[in-house]
């Protein structure tokens, strides 16, 4: 580790900005802070941080139209820490280039978690066309997979979606990106399908299907591959 | 206590006694000076009075005075207010009146209003100068008037008599009656008569010719008796009302019920006078009956009818429509049933044998039923022109002329028929086939065209084919009987077939009333609310009574609102608005056809239901109502303005309960909220800051850290569980449904409940074939969570909690089991309601979390029932309506 990963905080609640600078730094990282909106924005510019934690409910500008400004531009992760807990928001902020969102309380362990799964996609995926998760083992290359070295029986569009997932290891891909990315633009209200094929998936590739570990489900937003 | 509690006068009666006596307190009150004739004096010694009364600092005004330009009276006017009298036009005269809207803004302690039997101009607020006086009374503003003897309704008869003169403006004995006080302003003949000679009452032009006519000797005399008499049965009659009052032991009201039968005669008006006079003198209360019968009243009859009935309604007499064939019988059953103990009817003039044998069964008959039930029969005179014919039993000709010319076709058609071919069947049987004719167009003819038809059929018989033929003149004397008999019996058919029309017509029309009202109710049975009621009122309306109507109701603080119905052709205008206000505010109908506002375009009706007017309906009335169609009508509104008032009631039953609610859901978040917020606070606090103060080992800060974090989590379900609260409160909740893998869901809430499970067991139960269903899957995850961690609340550690899902018949059904100390079965019930806790709950709860999942449940549109299981522990089960996915042929195909 040459220099510690500079991670910006846009949160307008200085208590807060306080619990994530003492969490984060305790973990090696260096924080810089912004309690507005617009104050955010020239400090992503100045303070070129790996990764952006962003409040939805800022003093000056809604924290989504932040985000939006943000993707105009920025291009690494970006975590929403928000009270704002409904499933619409979720998705929204989410579709609007979010790559993960927690809601207020939070766990700070989990938090961690996301930050560490964002900033390990945003260094660019695995070289390796081989995926590796405990007895599950995907050949992006060859389609195909193997559970505990034996080949499973997969259609196409499992794979597709097996793979979409794996690739996007511990983010929590939405069911409208799912479904556009698997099945295309046509599909992404029918998630029936998707429904369908996650549990057939889940019969194949989980050790035990009742209890998922890697095909996780987040309510009323979308899944999460691996924890 | 209790006996003590009943022996105490009922509070309600109470309160509306005390209202009674409120209102008579804050009415105004009449004082009437009351004279024989003109030129007795009355408007000075009112003017004298009241001066007298002004000088004792009383704020009195002149509403309306007429000095008649005498001198005298002329010079006690100075020193009042004059209200400057209103200005009408009317047939390009100008006719001056009393100002009634500036007597009332200008509210002074009283007012004198001149001759109170007055009629107004055309344009008038009301038609009669005592309407005008009554509002000025209502508005608690005193009244000082006069009047005259002959004015009294009741005796403007005698009056007529006595002096030849018909008195048309007249005044009903009710506001005589229930004046305040009554000063009688008297002079001797002689002295009348000196202050005419003397030109004080008159110019002496007019004075002579008065004197002439009018005020000669005898009648004066007569009416100063008849005033004096009056005056003094009324002192006689508070003497017995104040002994009745003060319980003193005398003479008590007779407990004599008099009823006096009416028709559609002008002499039934003579007939009600009397009675009214003669229910004074014993002191007896009186009512009015009339018999509706099968026989079809004529305009004339019916406009005289309806004045009977008015005038018995100014003379304070209560008038009872009955409908019956047999007047004797309806009038005495009636009797029998109010304890009548005087039957008063009128003898109708003998004309001729017929009516005079008529009269004699009716009277015969009368008596006979009557009982030990005194009755008086009251014969006519000649004073009051009978102007109608006896009745007849034949049915008036109201037919079209259209009917009188279609009748003789049928007749001759037949008849060229017949003559065809009568060398075949004989000219006896074109009698029966003309009868046959006569009896079937009977069926679908009035009287007069029937009559018309039996006519000529019997003279096309006679002529055309009883021999000799083409000759009236008949030979064989069977022949003769056979006409006669086929003319008899022609007539007769005609009569009794359009009689048994007229019959079920009527009948008919009055099913057809009582099943529009039994329709009506029942409709307003079914509906609720302020906008269906008037949506059915308003169809009703123009169904049966097929004119337009605007309904007005009151709002909260008992204005009249505007109008609730949009959707019709009236549009009141300001002037109308104000009219309803009025019929609003005096419970009275008003505008056209009514003595109130006449010159308005709509007829307004107050909705007063039985305690409270709840507005108004105003509708485009093309005519006056008949006696029957007035009663329907009336009926008609009651229904609705007693179905509006019951939907008021409830509306303010339903806030108070609100209110009450709120108020007691107040109390209960305050004192279980407040609790479960301080609980954990207060551990956070302390615990954070004992671990601020010193520093202890690893372990201890460990235990302390726990106690923080498991307090942090409590608060955070509390706050979650009151945003949920607060949003099926507001109504905000409503489900946004997507496939769901049910696995998913318990898979979700195991994970989301691992801490709180850790020692329990859950088994989840999922049949193999489960379909996926279309639910809302975060509002179904709290449900779940919700009541699976109250049953890890309920049940003793390593137990068992079972949640069992299934599917059938478009039903998801889902079981949450424990095997805890289950609910008292008392409690069964209440257990969804909001703060409810158990007797022996664990600490931790907020009695909120049940009552979410009733409402998440019921968002969508599925139920929750909480039982105890056999063998301990409680049971939920939910069932939901759901879709299920087609994808399940999709799915086994690839499985």
């Amino acid at each position: 580790m040459v220099s510690p990963d500079n991670i910006l905080i846009v949160d307008d609640e200085l208590q807060i900005r306080r619990l994530l600078e003492i969490t984060l730094s305790a973990n090696g990282y260096k924080i810089s802070e912004a309690a507005t909106g617009k104050e955010g924005l020239s400090m992503a510019a100045t303070s070129q941080p790996v990764l952006i934690i962003l409040d939805l409910g800022l003093p000056d500008t809604d924290g989504l139209t932040v985000l939006k400004k943000l993707r105009e531009w920025y291009l690494k992760p970006i975590i929403i820490l928000s009270v704002r807990s409904s499933e619409e928001d979720i998705v929204k902020a989410l579709d609007n280039g979010a790559n993960d969102y927690l809601t207020k309380p939070f766990r700070t362990g989990e938090l961690l978690a996301r930050i560490r799964v964002a900033i390990r996609q945003s260094k660019g995926p695995s070289e390796s066309p081989i995926l590796n998760f405990g007895s599950l083992t995907i050949d992006l290359a060859n389609h195909t997979a193997r559970m505990k070295n034996e080949l499973i029986k997969l259609t196409s569009t499992e794979f597709s979606l097996l793979a979409l997932l794996a690739k996007n290891e511990g983010r929590v891909l939405t069911h409208q990106y799912i479904l556009k990315e698997v099945w295309g633009m046509g599909y992404i209200e029918q998630t029936q399908y998707l429904r369908v094929f996650i549990a057939q998936l889940r019969k194949k590739v989980e050790d035990n299907p009742a209890k998922p570990k890697l095909l996780n489900t987040e309510s009323g937003i979308g899944y999460r591959f691996g924890s | 206590m209790n006996g003590f509690i009943e022996n105490r006068p009922d509070p309600d009666e109470l309160l509306a006694s005390l209202i009674t006596e409120e209102e008579k307190s804050k009415r105004g009150k009449l004082k009437i000076f009351f004279g024989m004739c003109a030129g007795v004096g009355k408007t000075y010694t009112m003017l004298q009075t009241a001066q007298a009364e002004r000088l004792k600092g009383n704020e009195i005004i002149i509403g309306y005075i007429e000095t008649h330009n005498r001198k005298e009276t002329a010079s006690l006017v100075e020193g009042f207010e004059l209200v400057p009298r209103k200005i009408y036009e009317y047939k390009s005269t100008s006719v001056q009146e009393m100002d009634l809207d500036a007597i009332i803004a200008r509210k002074p302690q009283m007012v004198l209003v001149d001759e109170l039997a007055h009629t107004n101009a055309p344009g008038s607020r009301h038609t009669k100068r005592y309407h005008d006086v009554q509002e000025i009374l209502e508005n608690g503003i005193n009244v000082y008037t006069t009047l005259n003897v002959q004015h009294l309704e009741s005796r403007s008869d005698t009056v007529a008599q006595i002096t030849g003169t018909i008195v048309r403006e007249t005044l009903p004995d009710e506001i005589f009656e229930n004046a305040d006080e009554i000063e009688l302003v008297d002079l001797t003949p002689d002295e009348l008569l000196e202050r005419l000679n003397d030109g004080k009452v008159y110019t002496p032009e007019r004075s002579r010719e008065a004197i002439d006519n009018f005020f000669r000797k005898g009648n004066i005399t007569a009416l100063r008796e008849m005033a004096l008499r009056i005056v003094a049965d009324r002192v006689d009659r508070q003497l017995h009302d104040y002994m009745q009052h003060k319980r003193i032991r005398g003479p008590w009201k007779s407990g004599l019920h008099l009823l006096v039968a009416v028709g559609a005669s002008p002499y039934s008006g003579k007939l009600l006078r009397w009675a009214k006079t003669l229910s004074y003198s014993m002191g007896a209360d009186i009512q009015a009956i009339y018999v509706e019968t099968l026989h079809i009243l004529s305009v004339k009859e019916r406009e005289q009818l309806d004045k009977n009935i008015k005038l018995a309604k100014q003379l304070g007499i209560k008038v009872r429509i009955i409908t019956s064939n047999d007047i004797v019988r309806a009038i005495v059953d009636f009797a029998l049933k109010e304890n009548i103990t005087h039957i008063i009817v009128g003898k109708p003039r003998v004309r001729n044998l017929i009516s005079l044998f008529r009269l004699g069964r009716f009277v015969n008959r009368l008596i006979r039923y009557s009982g030990n039930i005194d009755v008086y029969i009251l014969g006519s005179d000649n004073q009051s022109k009978d102007k109608f014919r006896e009745r007849i039993s034949i049915p008036p000709f109201t037919s079209t002329i259209r009917q009188y010319l279609i009748i003789p076709i049928f007749v001759l058609l037949t008849s060229v028929v017949c003559y065809l071919v009568k060398d075949y069947i004989g000219y006896q049987v074109v009698s029966f086939i003309l009868l046959f004719l006569v009896s079937i167009l009977a069926l679908f003819f009035g009287t007069g065209p029937i009559l018309l038809a039996a006519t000529l059929s019997a003279f096309i018989w006679d002529y055309f084919f009883i021999p000799p033929q083409f000759t009236i003149h008949i030979e064989q004397a069977e022949d003769v009987l056979m006409f006669i008999m086929f003319f008899i019996i022609a007539l007769l058919n005609g009569i009794l077939t359009s009689r048994v029309r007229r019959q079920e017509k009527k009948i008919r029309i009055r099913e057809e009333r009582t099943h529009a009202l039994y329709q009506l109710t029942r409709e307003f049975s079914l509906v609720s609310g302020i906008d269906d009621v008037t949506k059915i009122a308003v169809l009703y309306i123009e169904k049966y009574f097929r004119f337009d109507c605007a309904i007005l109701l009151k709002n909260e603080l008992n204005q009249l609102e505007s109008q609730v119905n949009h959707d019709t052709k009236i549009k009141l205008s300001e002037n109308e608005k104000s009219v309803a206000a009025w019929v609003f505010k005096h419970a009275a109908k008003a505008g056209k056809h009514t003595d109130t506002l006449p010159s308005a375009d709509y007829t307004f009706y107050p909705l007063t239901g039985n305690n409270d007017n709840m507005g108004v309906i105003a509708v485009a009335q093309t005519k006056l109502f008949t006696q029957g169609e007035e009663q329907f009508w009336e009926a008609f509104l009651s229904q609705i303005s007693g179905k509006f008032e019951r939907e008021f009631l409830r509306n303010v039953a339903k806030n108070t309960f609100i209110l009450n609610e709120s108020d007691k859901l107040y109390k209960t978040l305050f004192n279980s909220i407040s609790h479960e917020l301080r609980i954990p606070v207060a551990t956070i606090m302390g615990a954070s800051d004992t671990l601020l103060a010193q520093s202890y080992s690893e372990e201890t800060r460990h235990k302390i850290y726990y106690e923080i974090n498991t307090a942090s989590i409590r608060l955070n379900r509390l706050i979650e569980n009151l945003l949920n609260m607060s949003r099926l409160e507001s109504g905000r909740i409503t489900p946004r449904p997507d496939w769901c893998d049910v696995h998913d869901l318990a898979h979700t809430i195991a994970v989301n409940l691992e801490h709180e499970l850790l020692s329990f067991k859950l088994v989840t139960v999922i049949p193999k074939d489960m379909p996926l269903v279309l639910i809302d899957f975060g509002l179904i995850e709290q449900v779940l969570h919700n009541l699976i961690l109250n049953a890890t609340q309920n049940a003793s550690e390593g137990t068992r909690i079972r949640l069992k899902f299934y599917y059938d018949n478009d039903l998801l059904t889902i079981q949450v089991m424990d095997r805890g100390t289950g609910f008292p079965t008392s409690e069964l019930s209440s257990v969804f309601n909001k703060f409810y806790r158990g007797k022996e709950a664990k600490a931790g709860g907020t009695g909120l979390g049940l009552s979410i999942v009733k409402g998440f449940i019921e968002a969508h549109h599925g139920s929750v029932v909480a039982e105890n299981r056999k063998n301990g522990g409680a049971i939920f089960t939910i069932k939901i309506p759901v879709k299920i996915s087609e994808m399940d042929q999709f799915s086994k195909h690839y499985t």
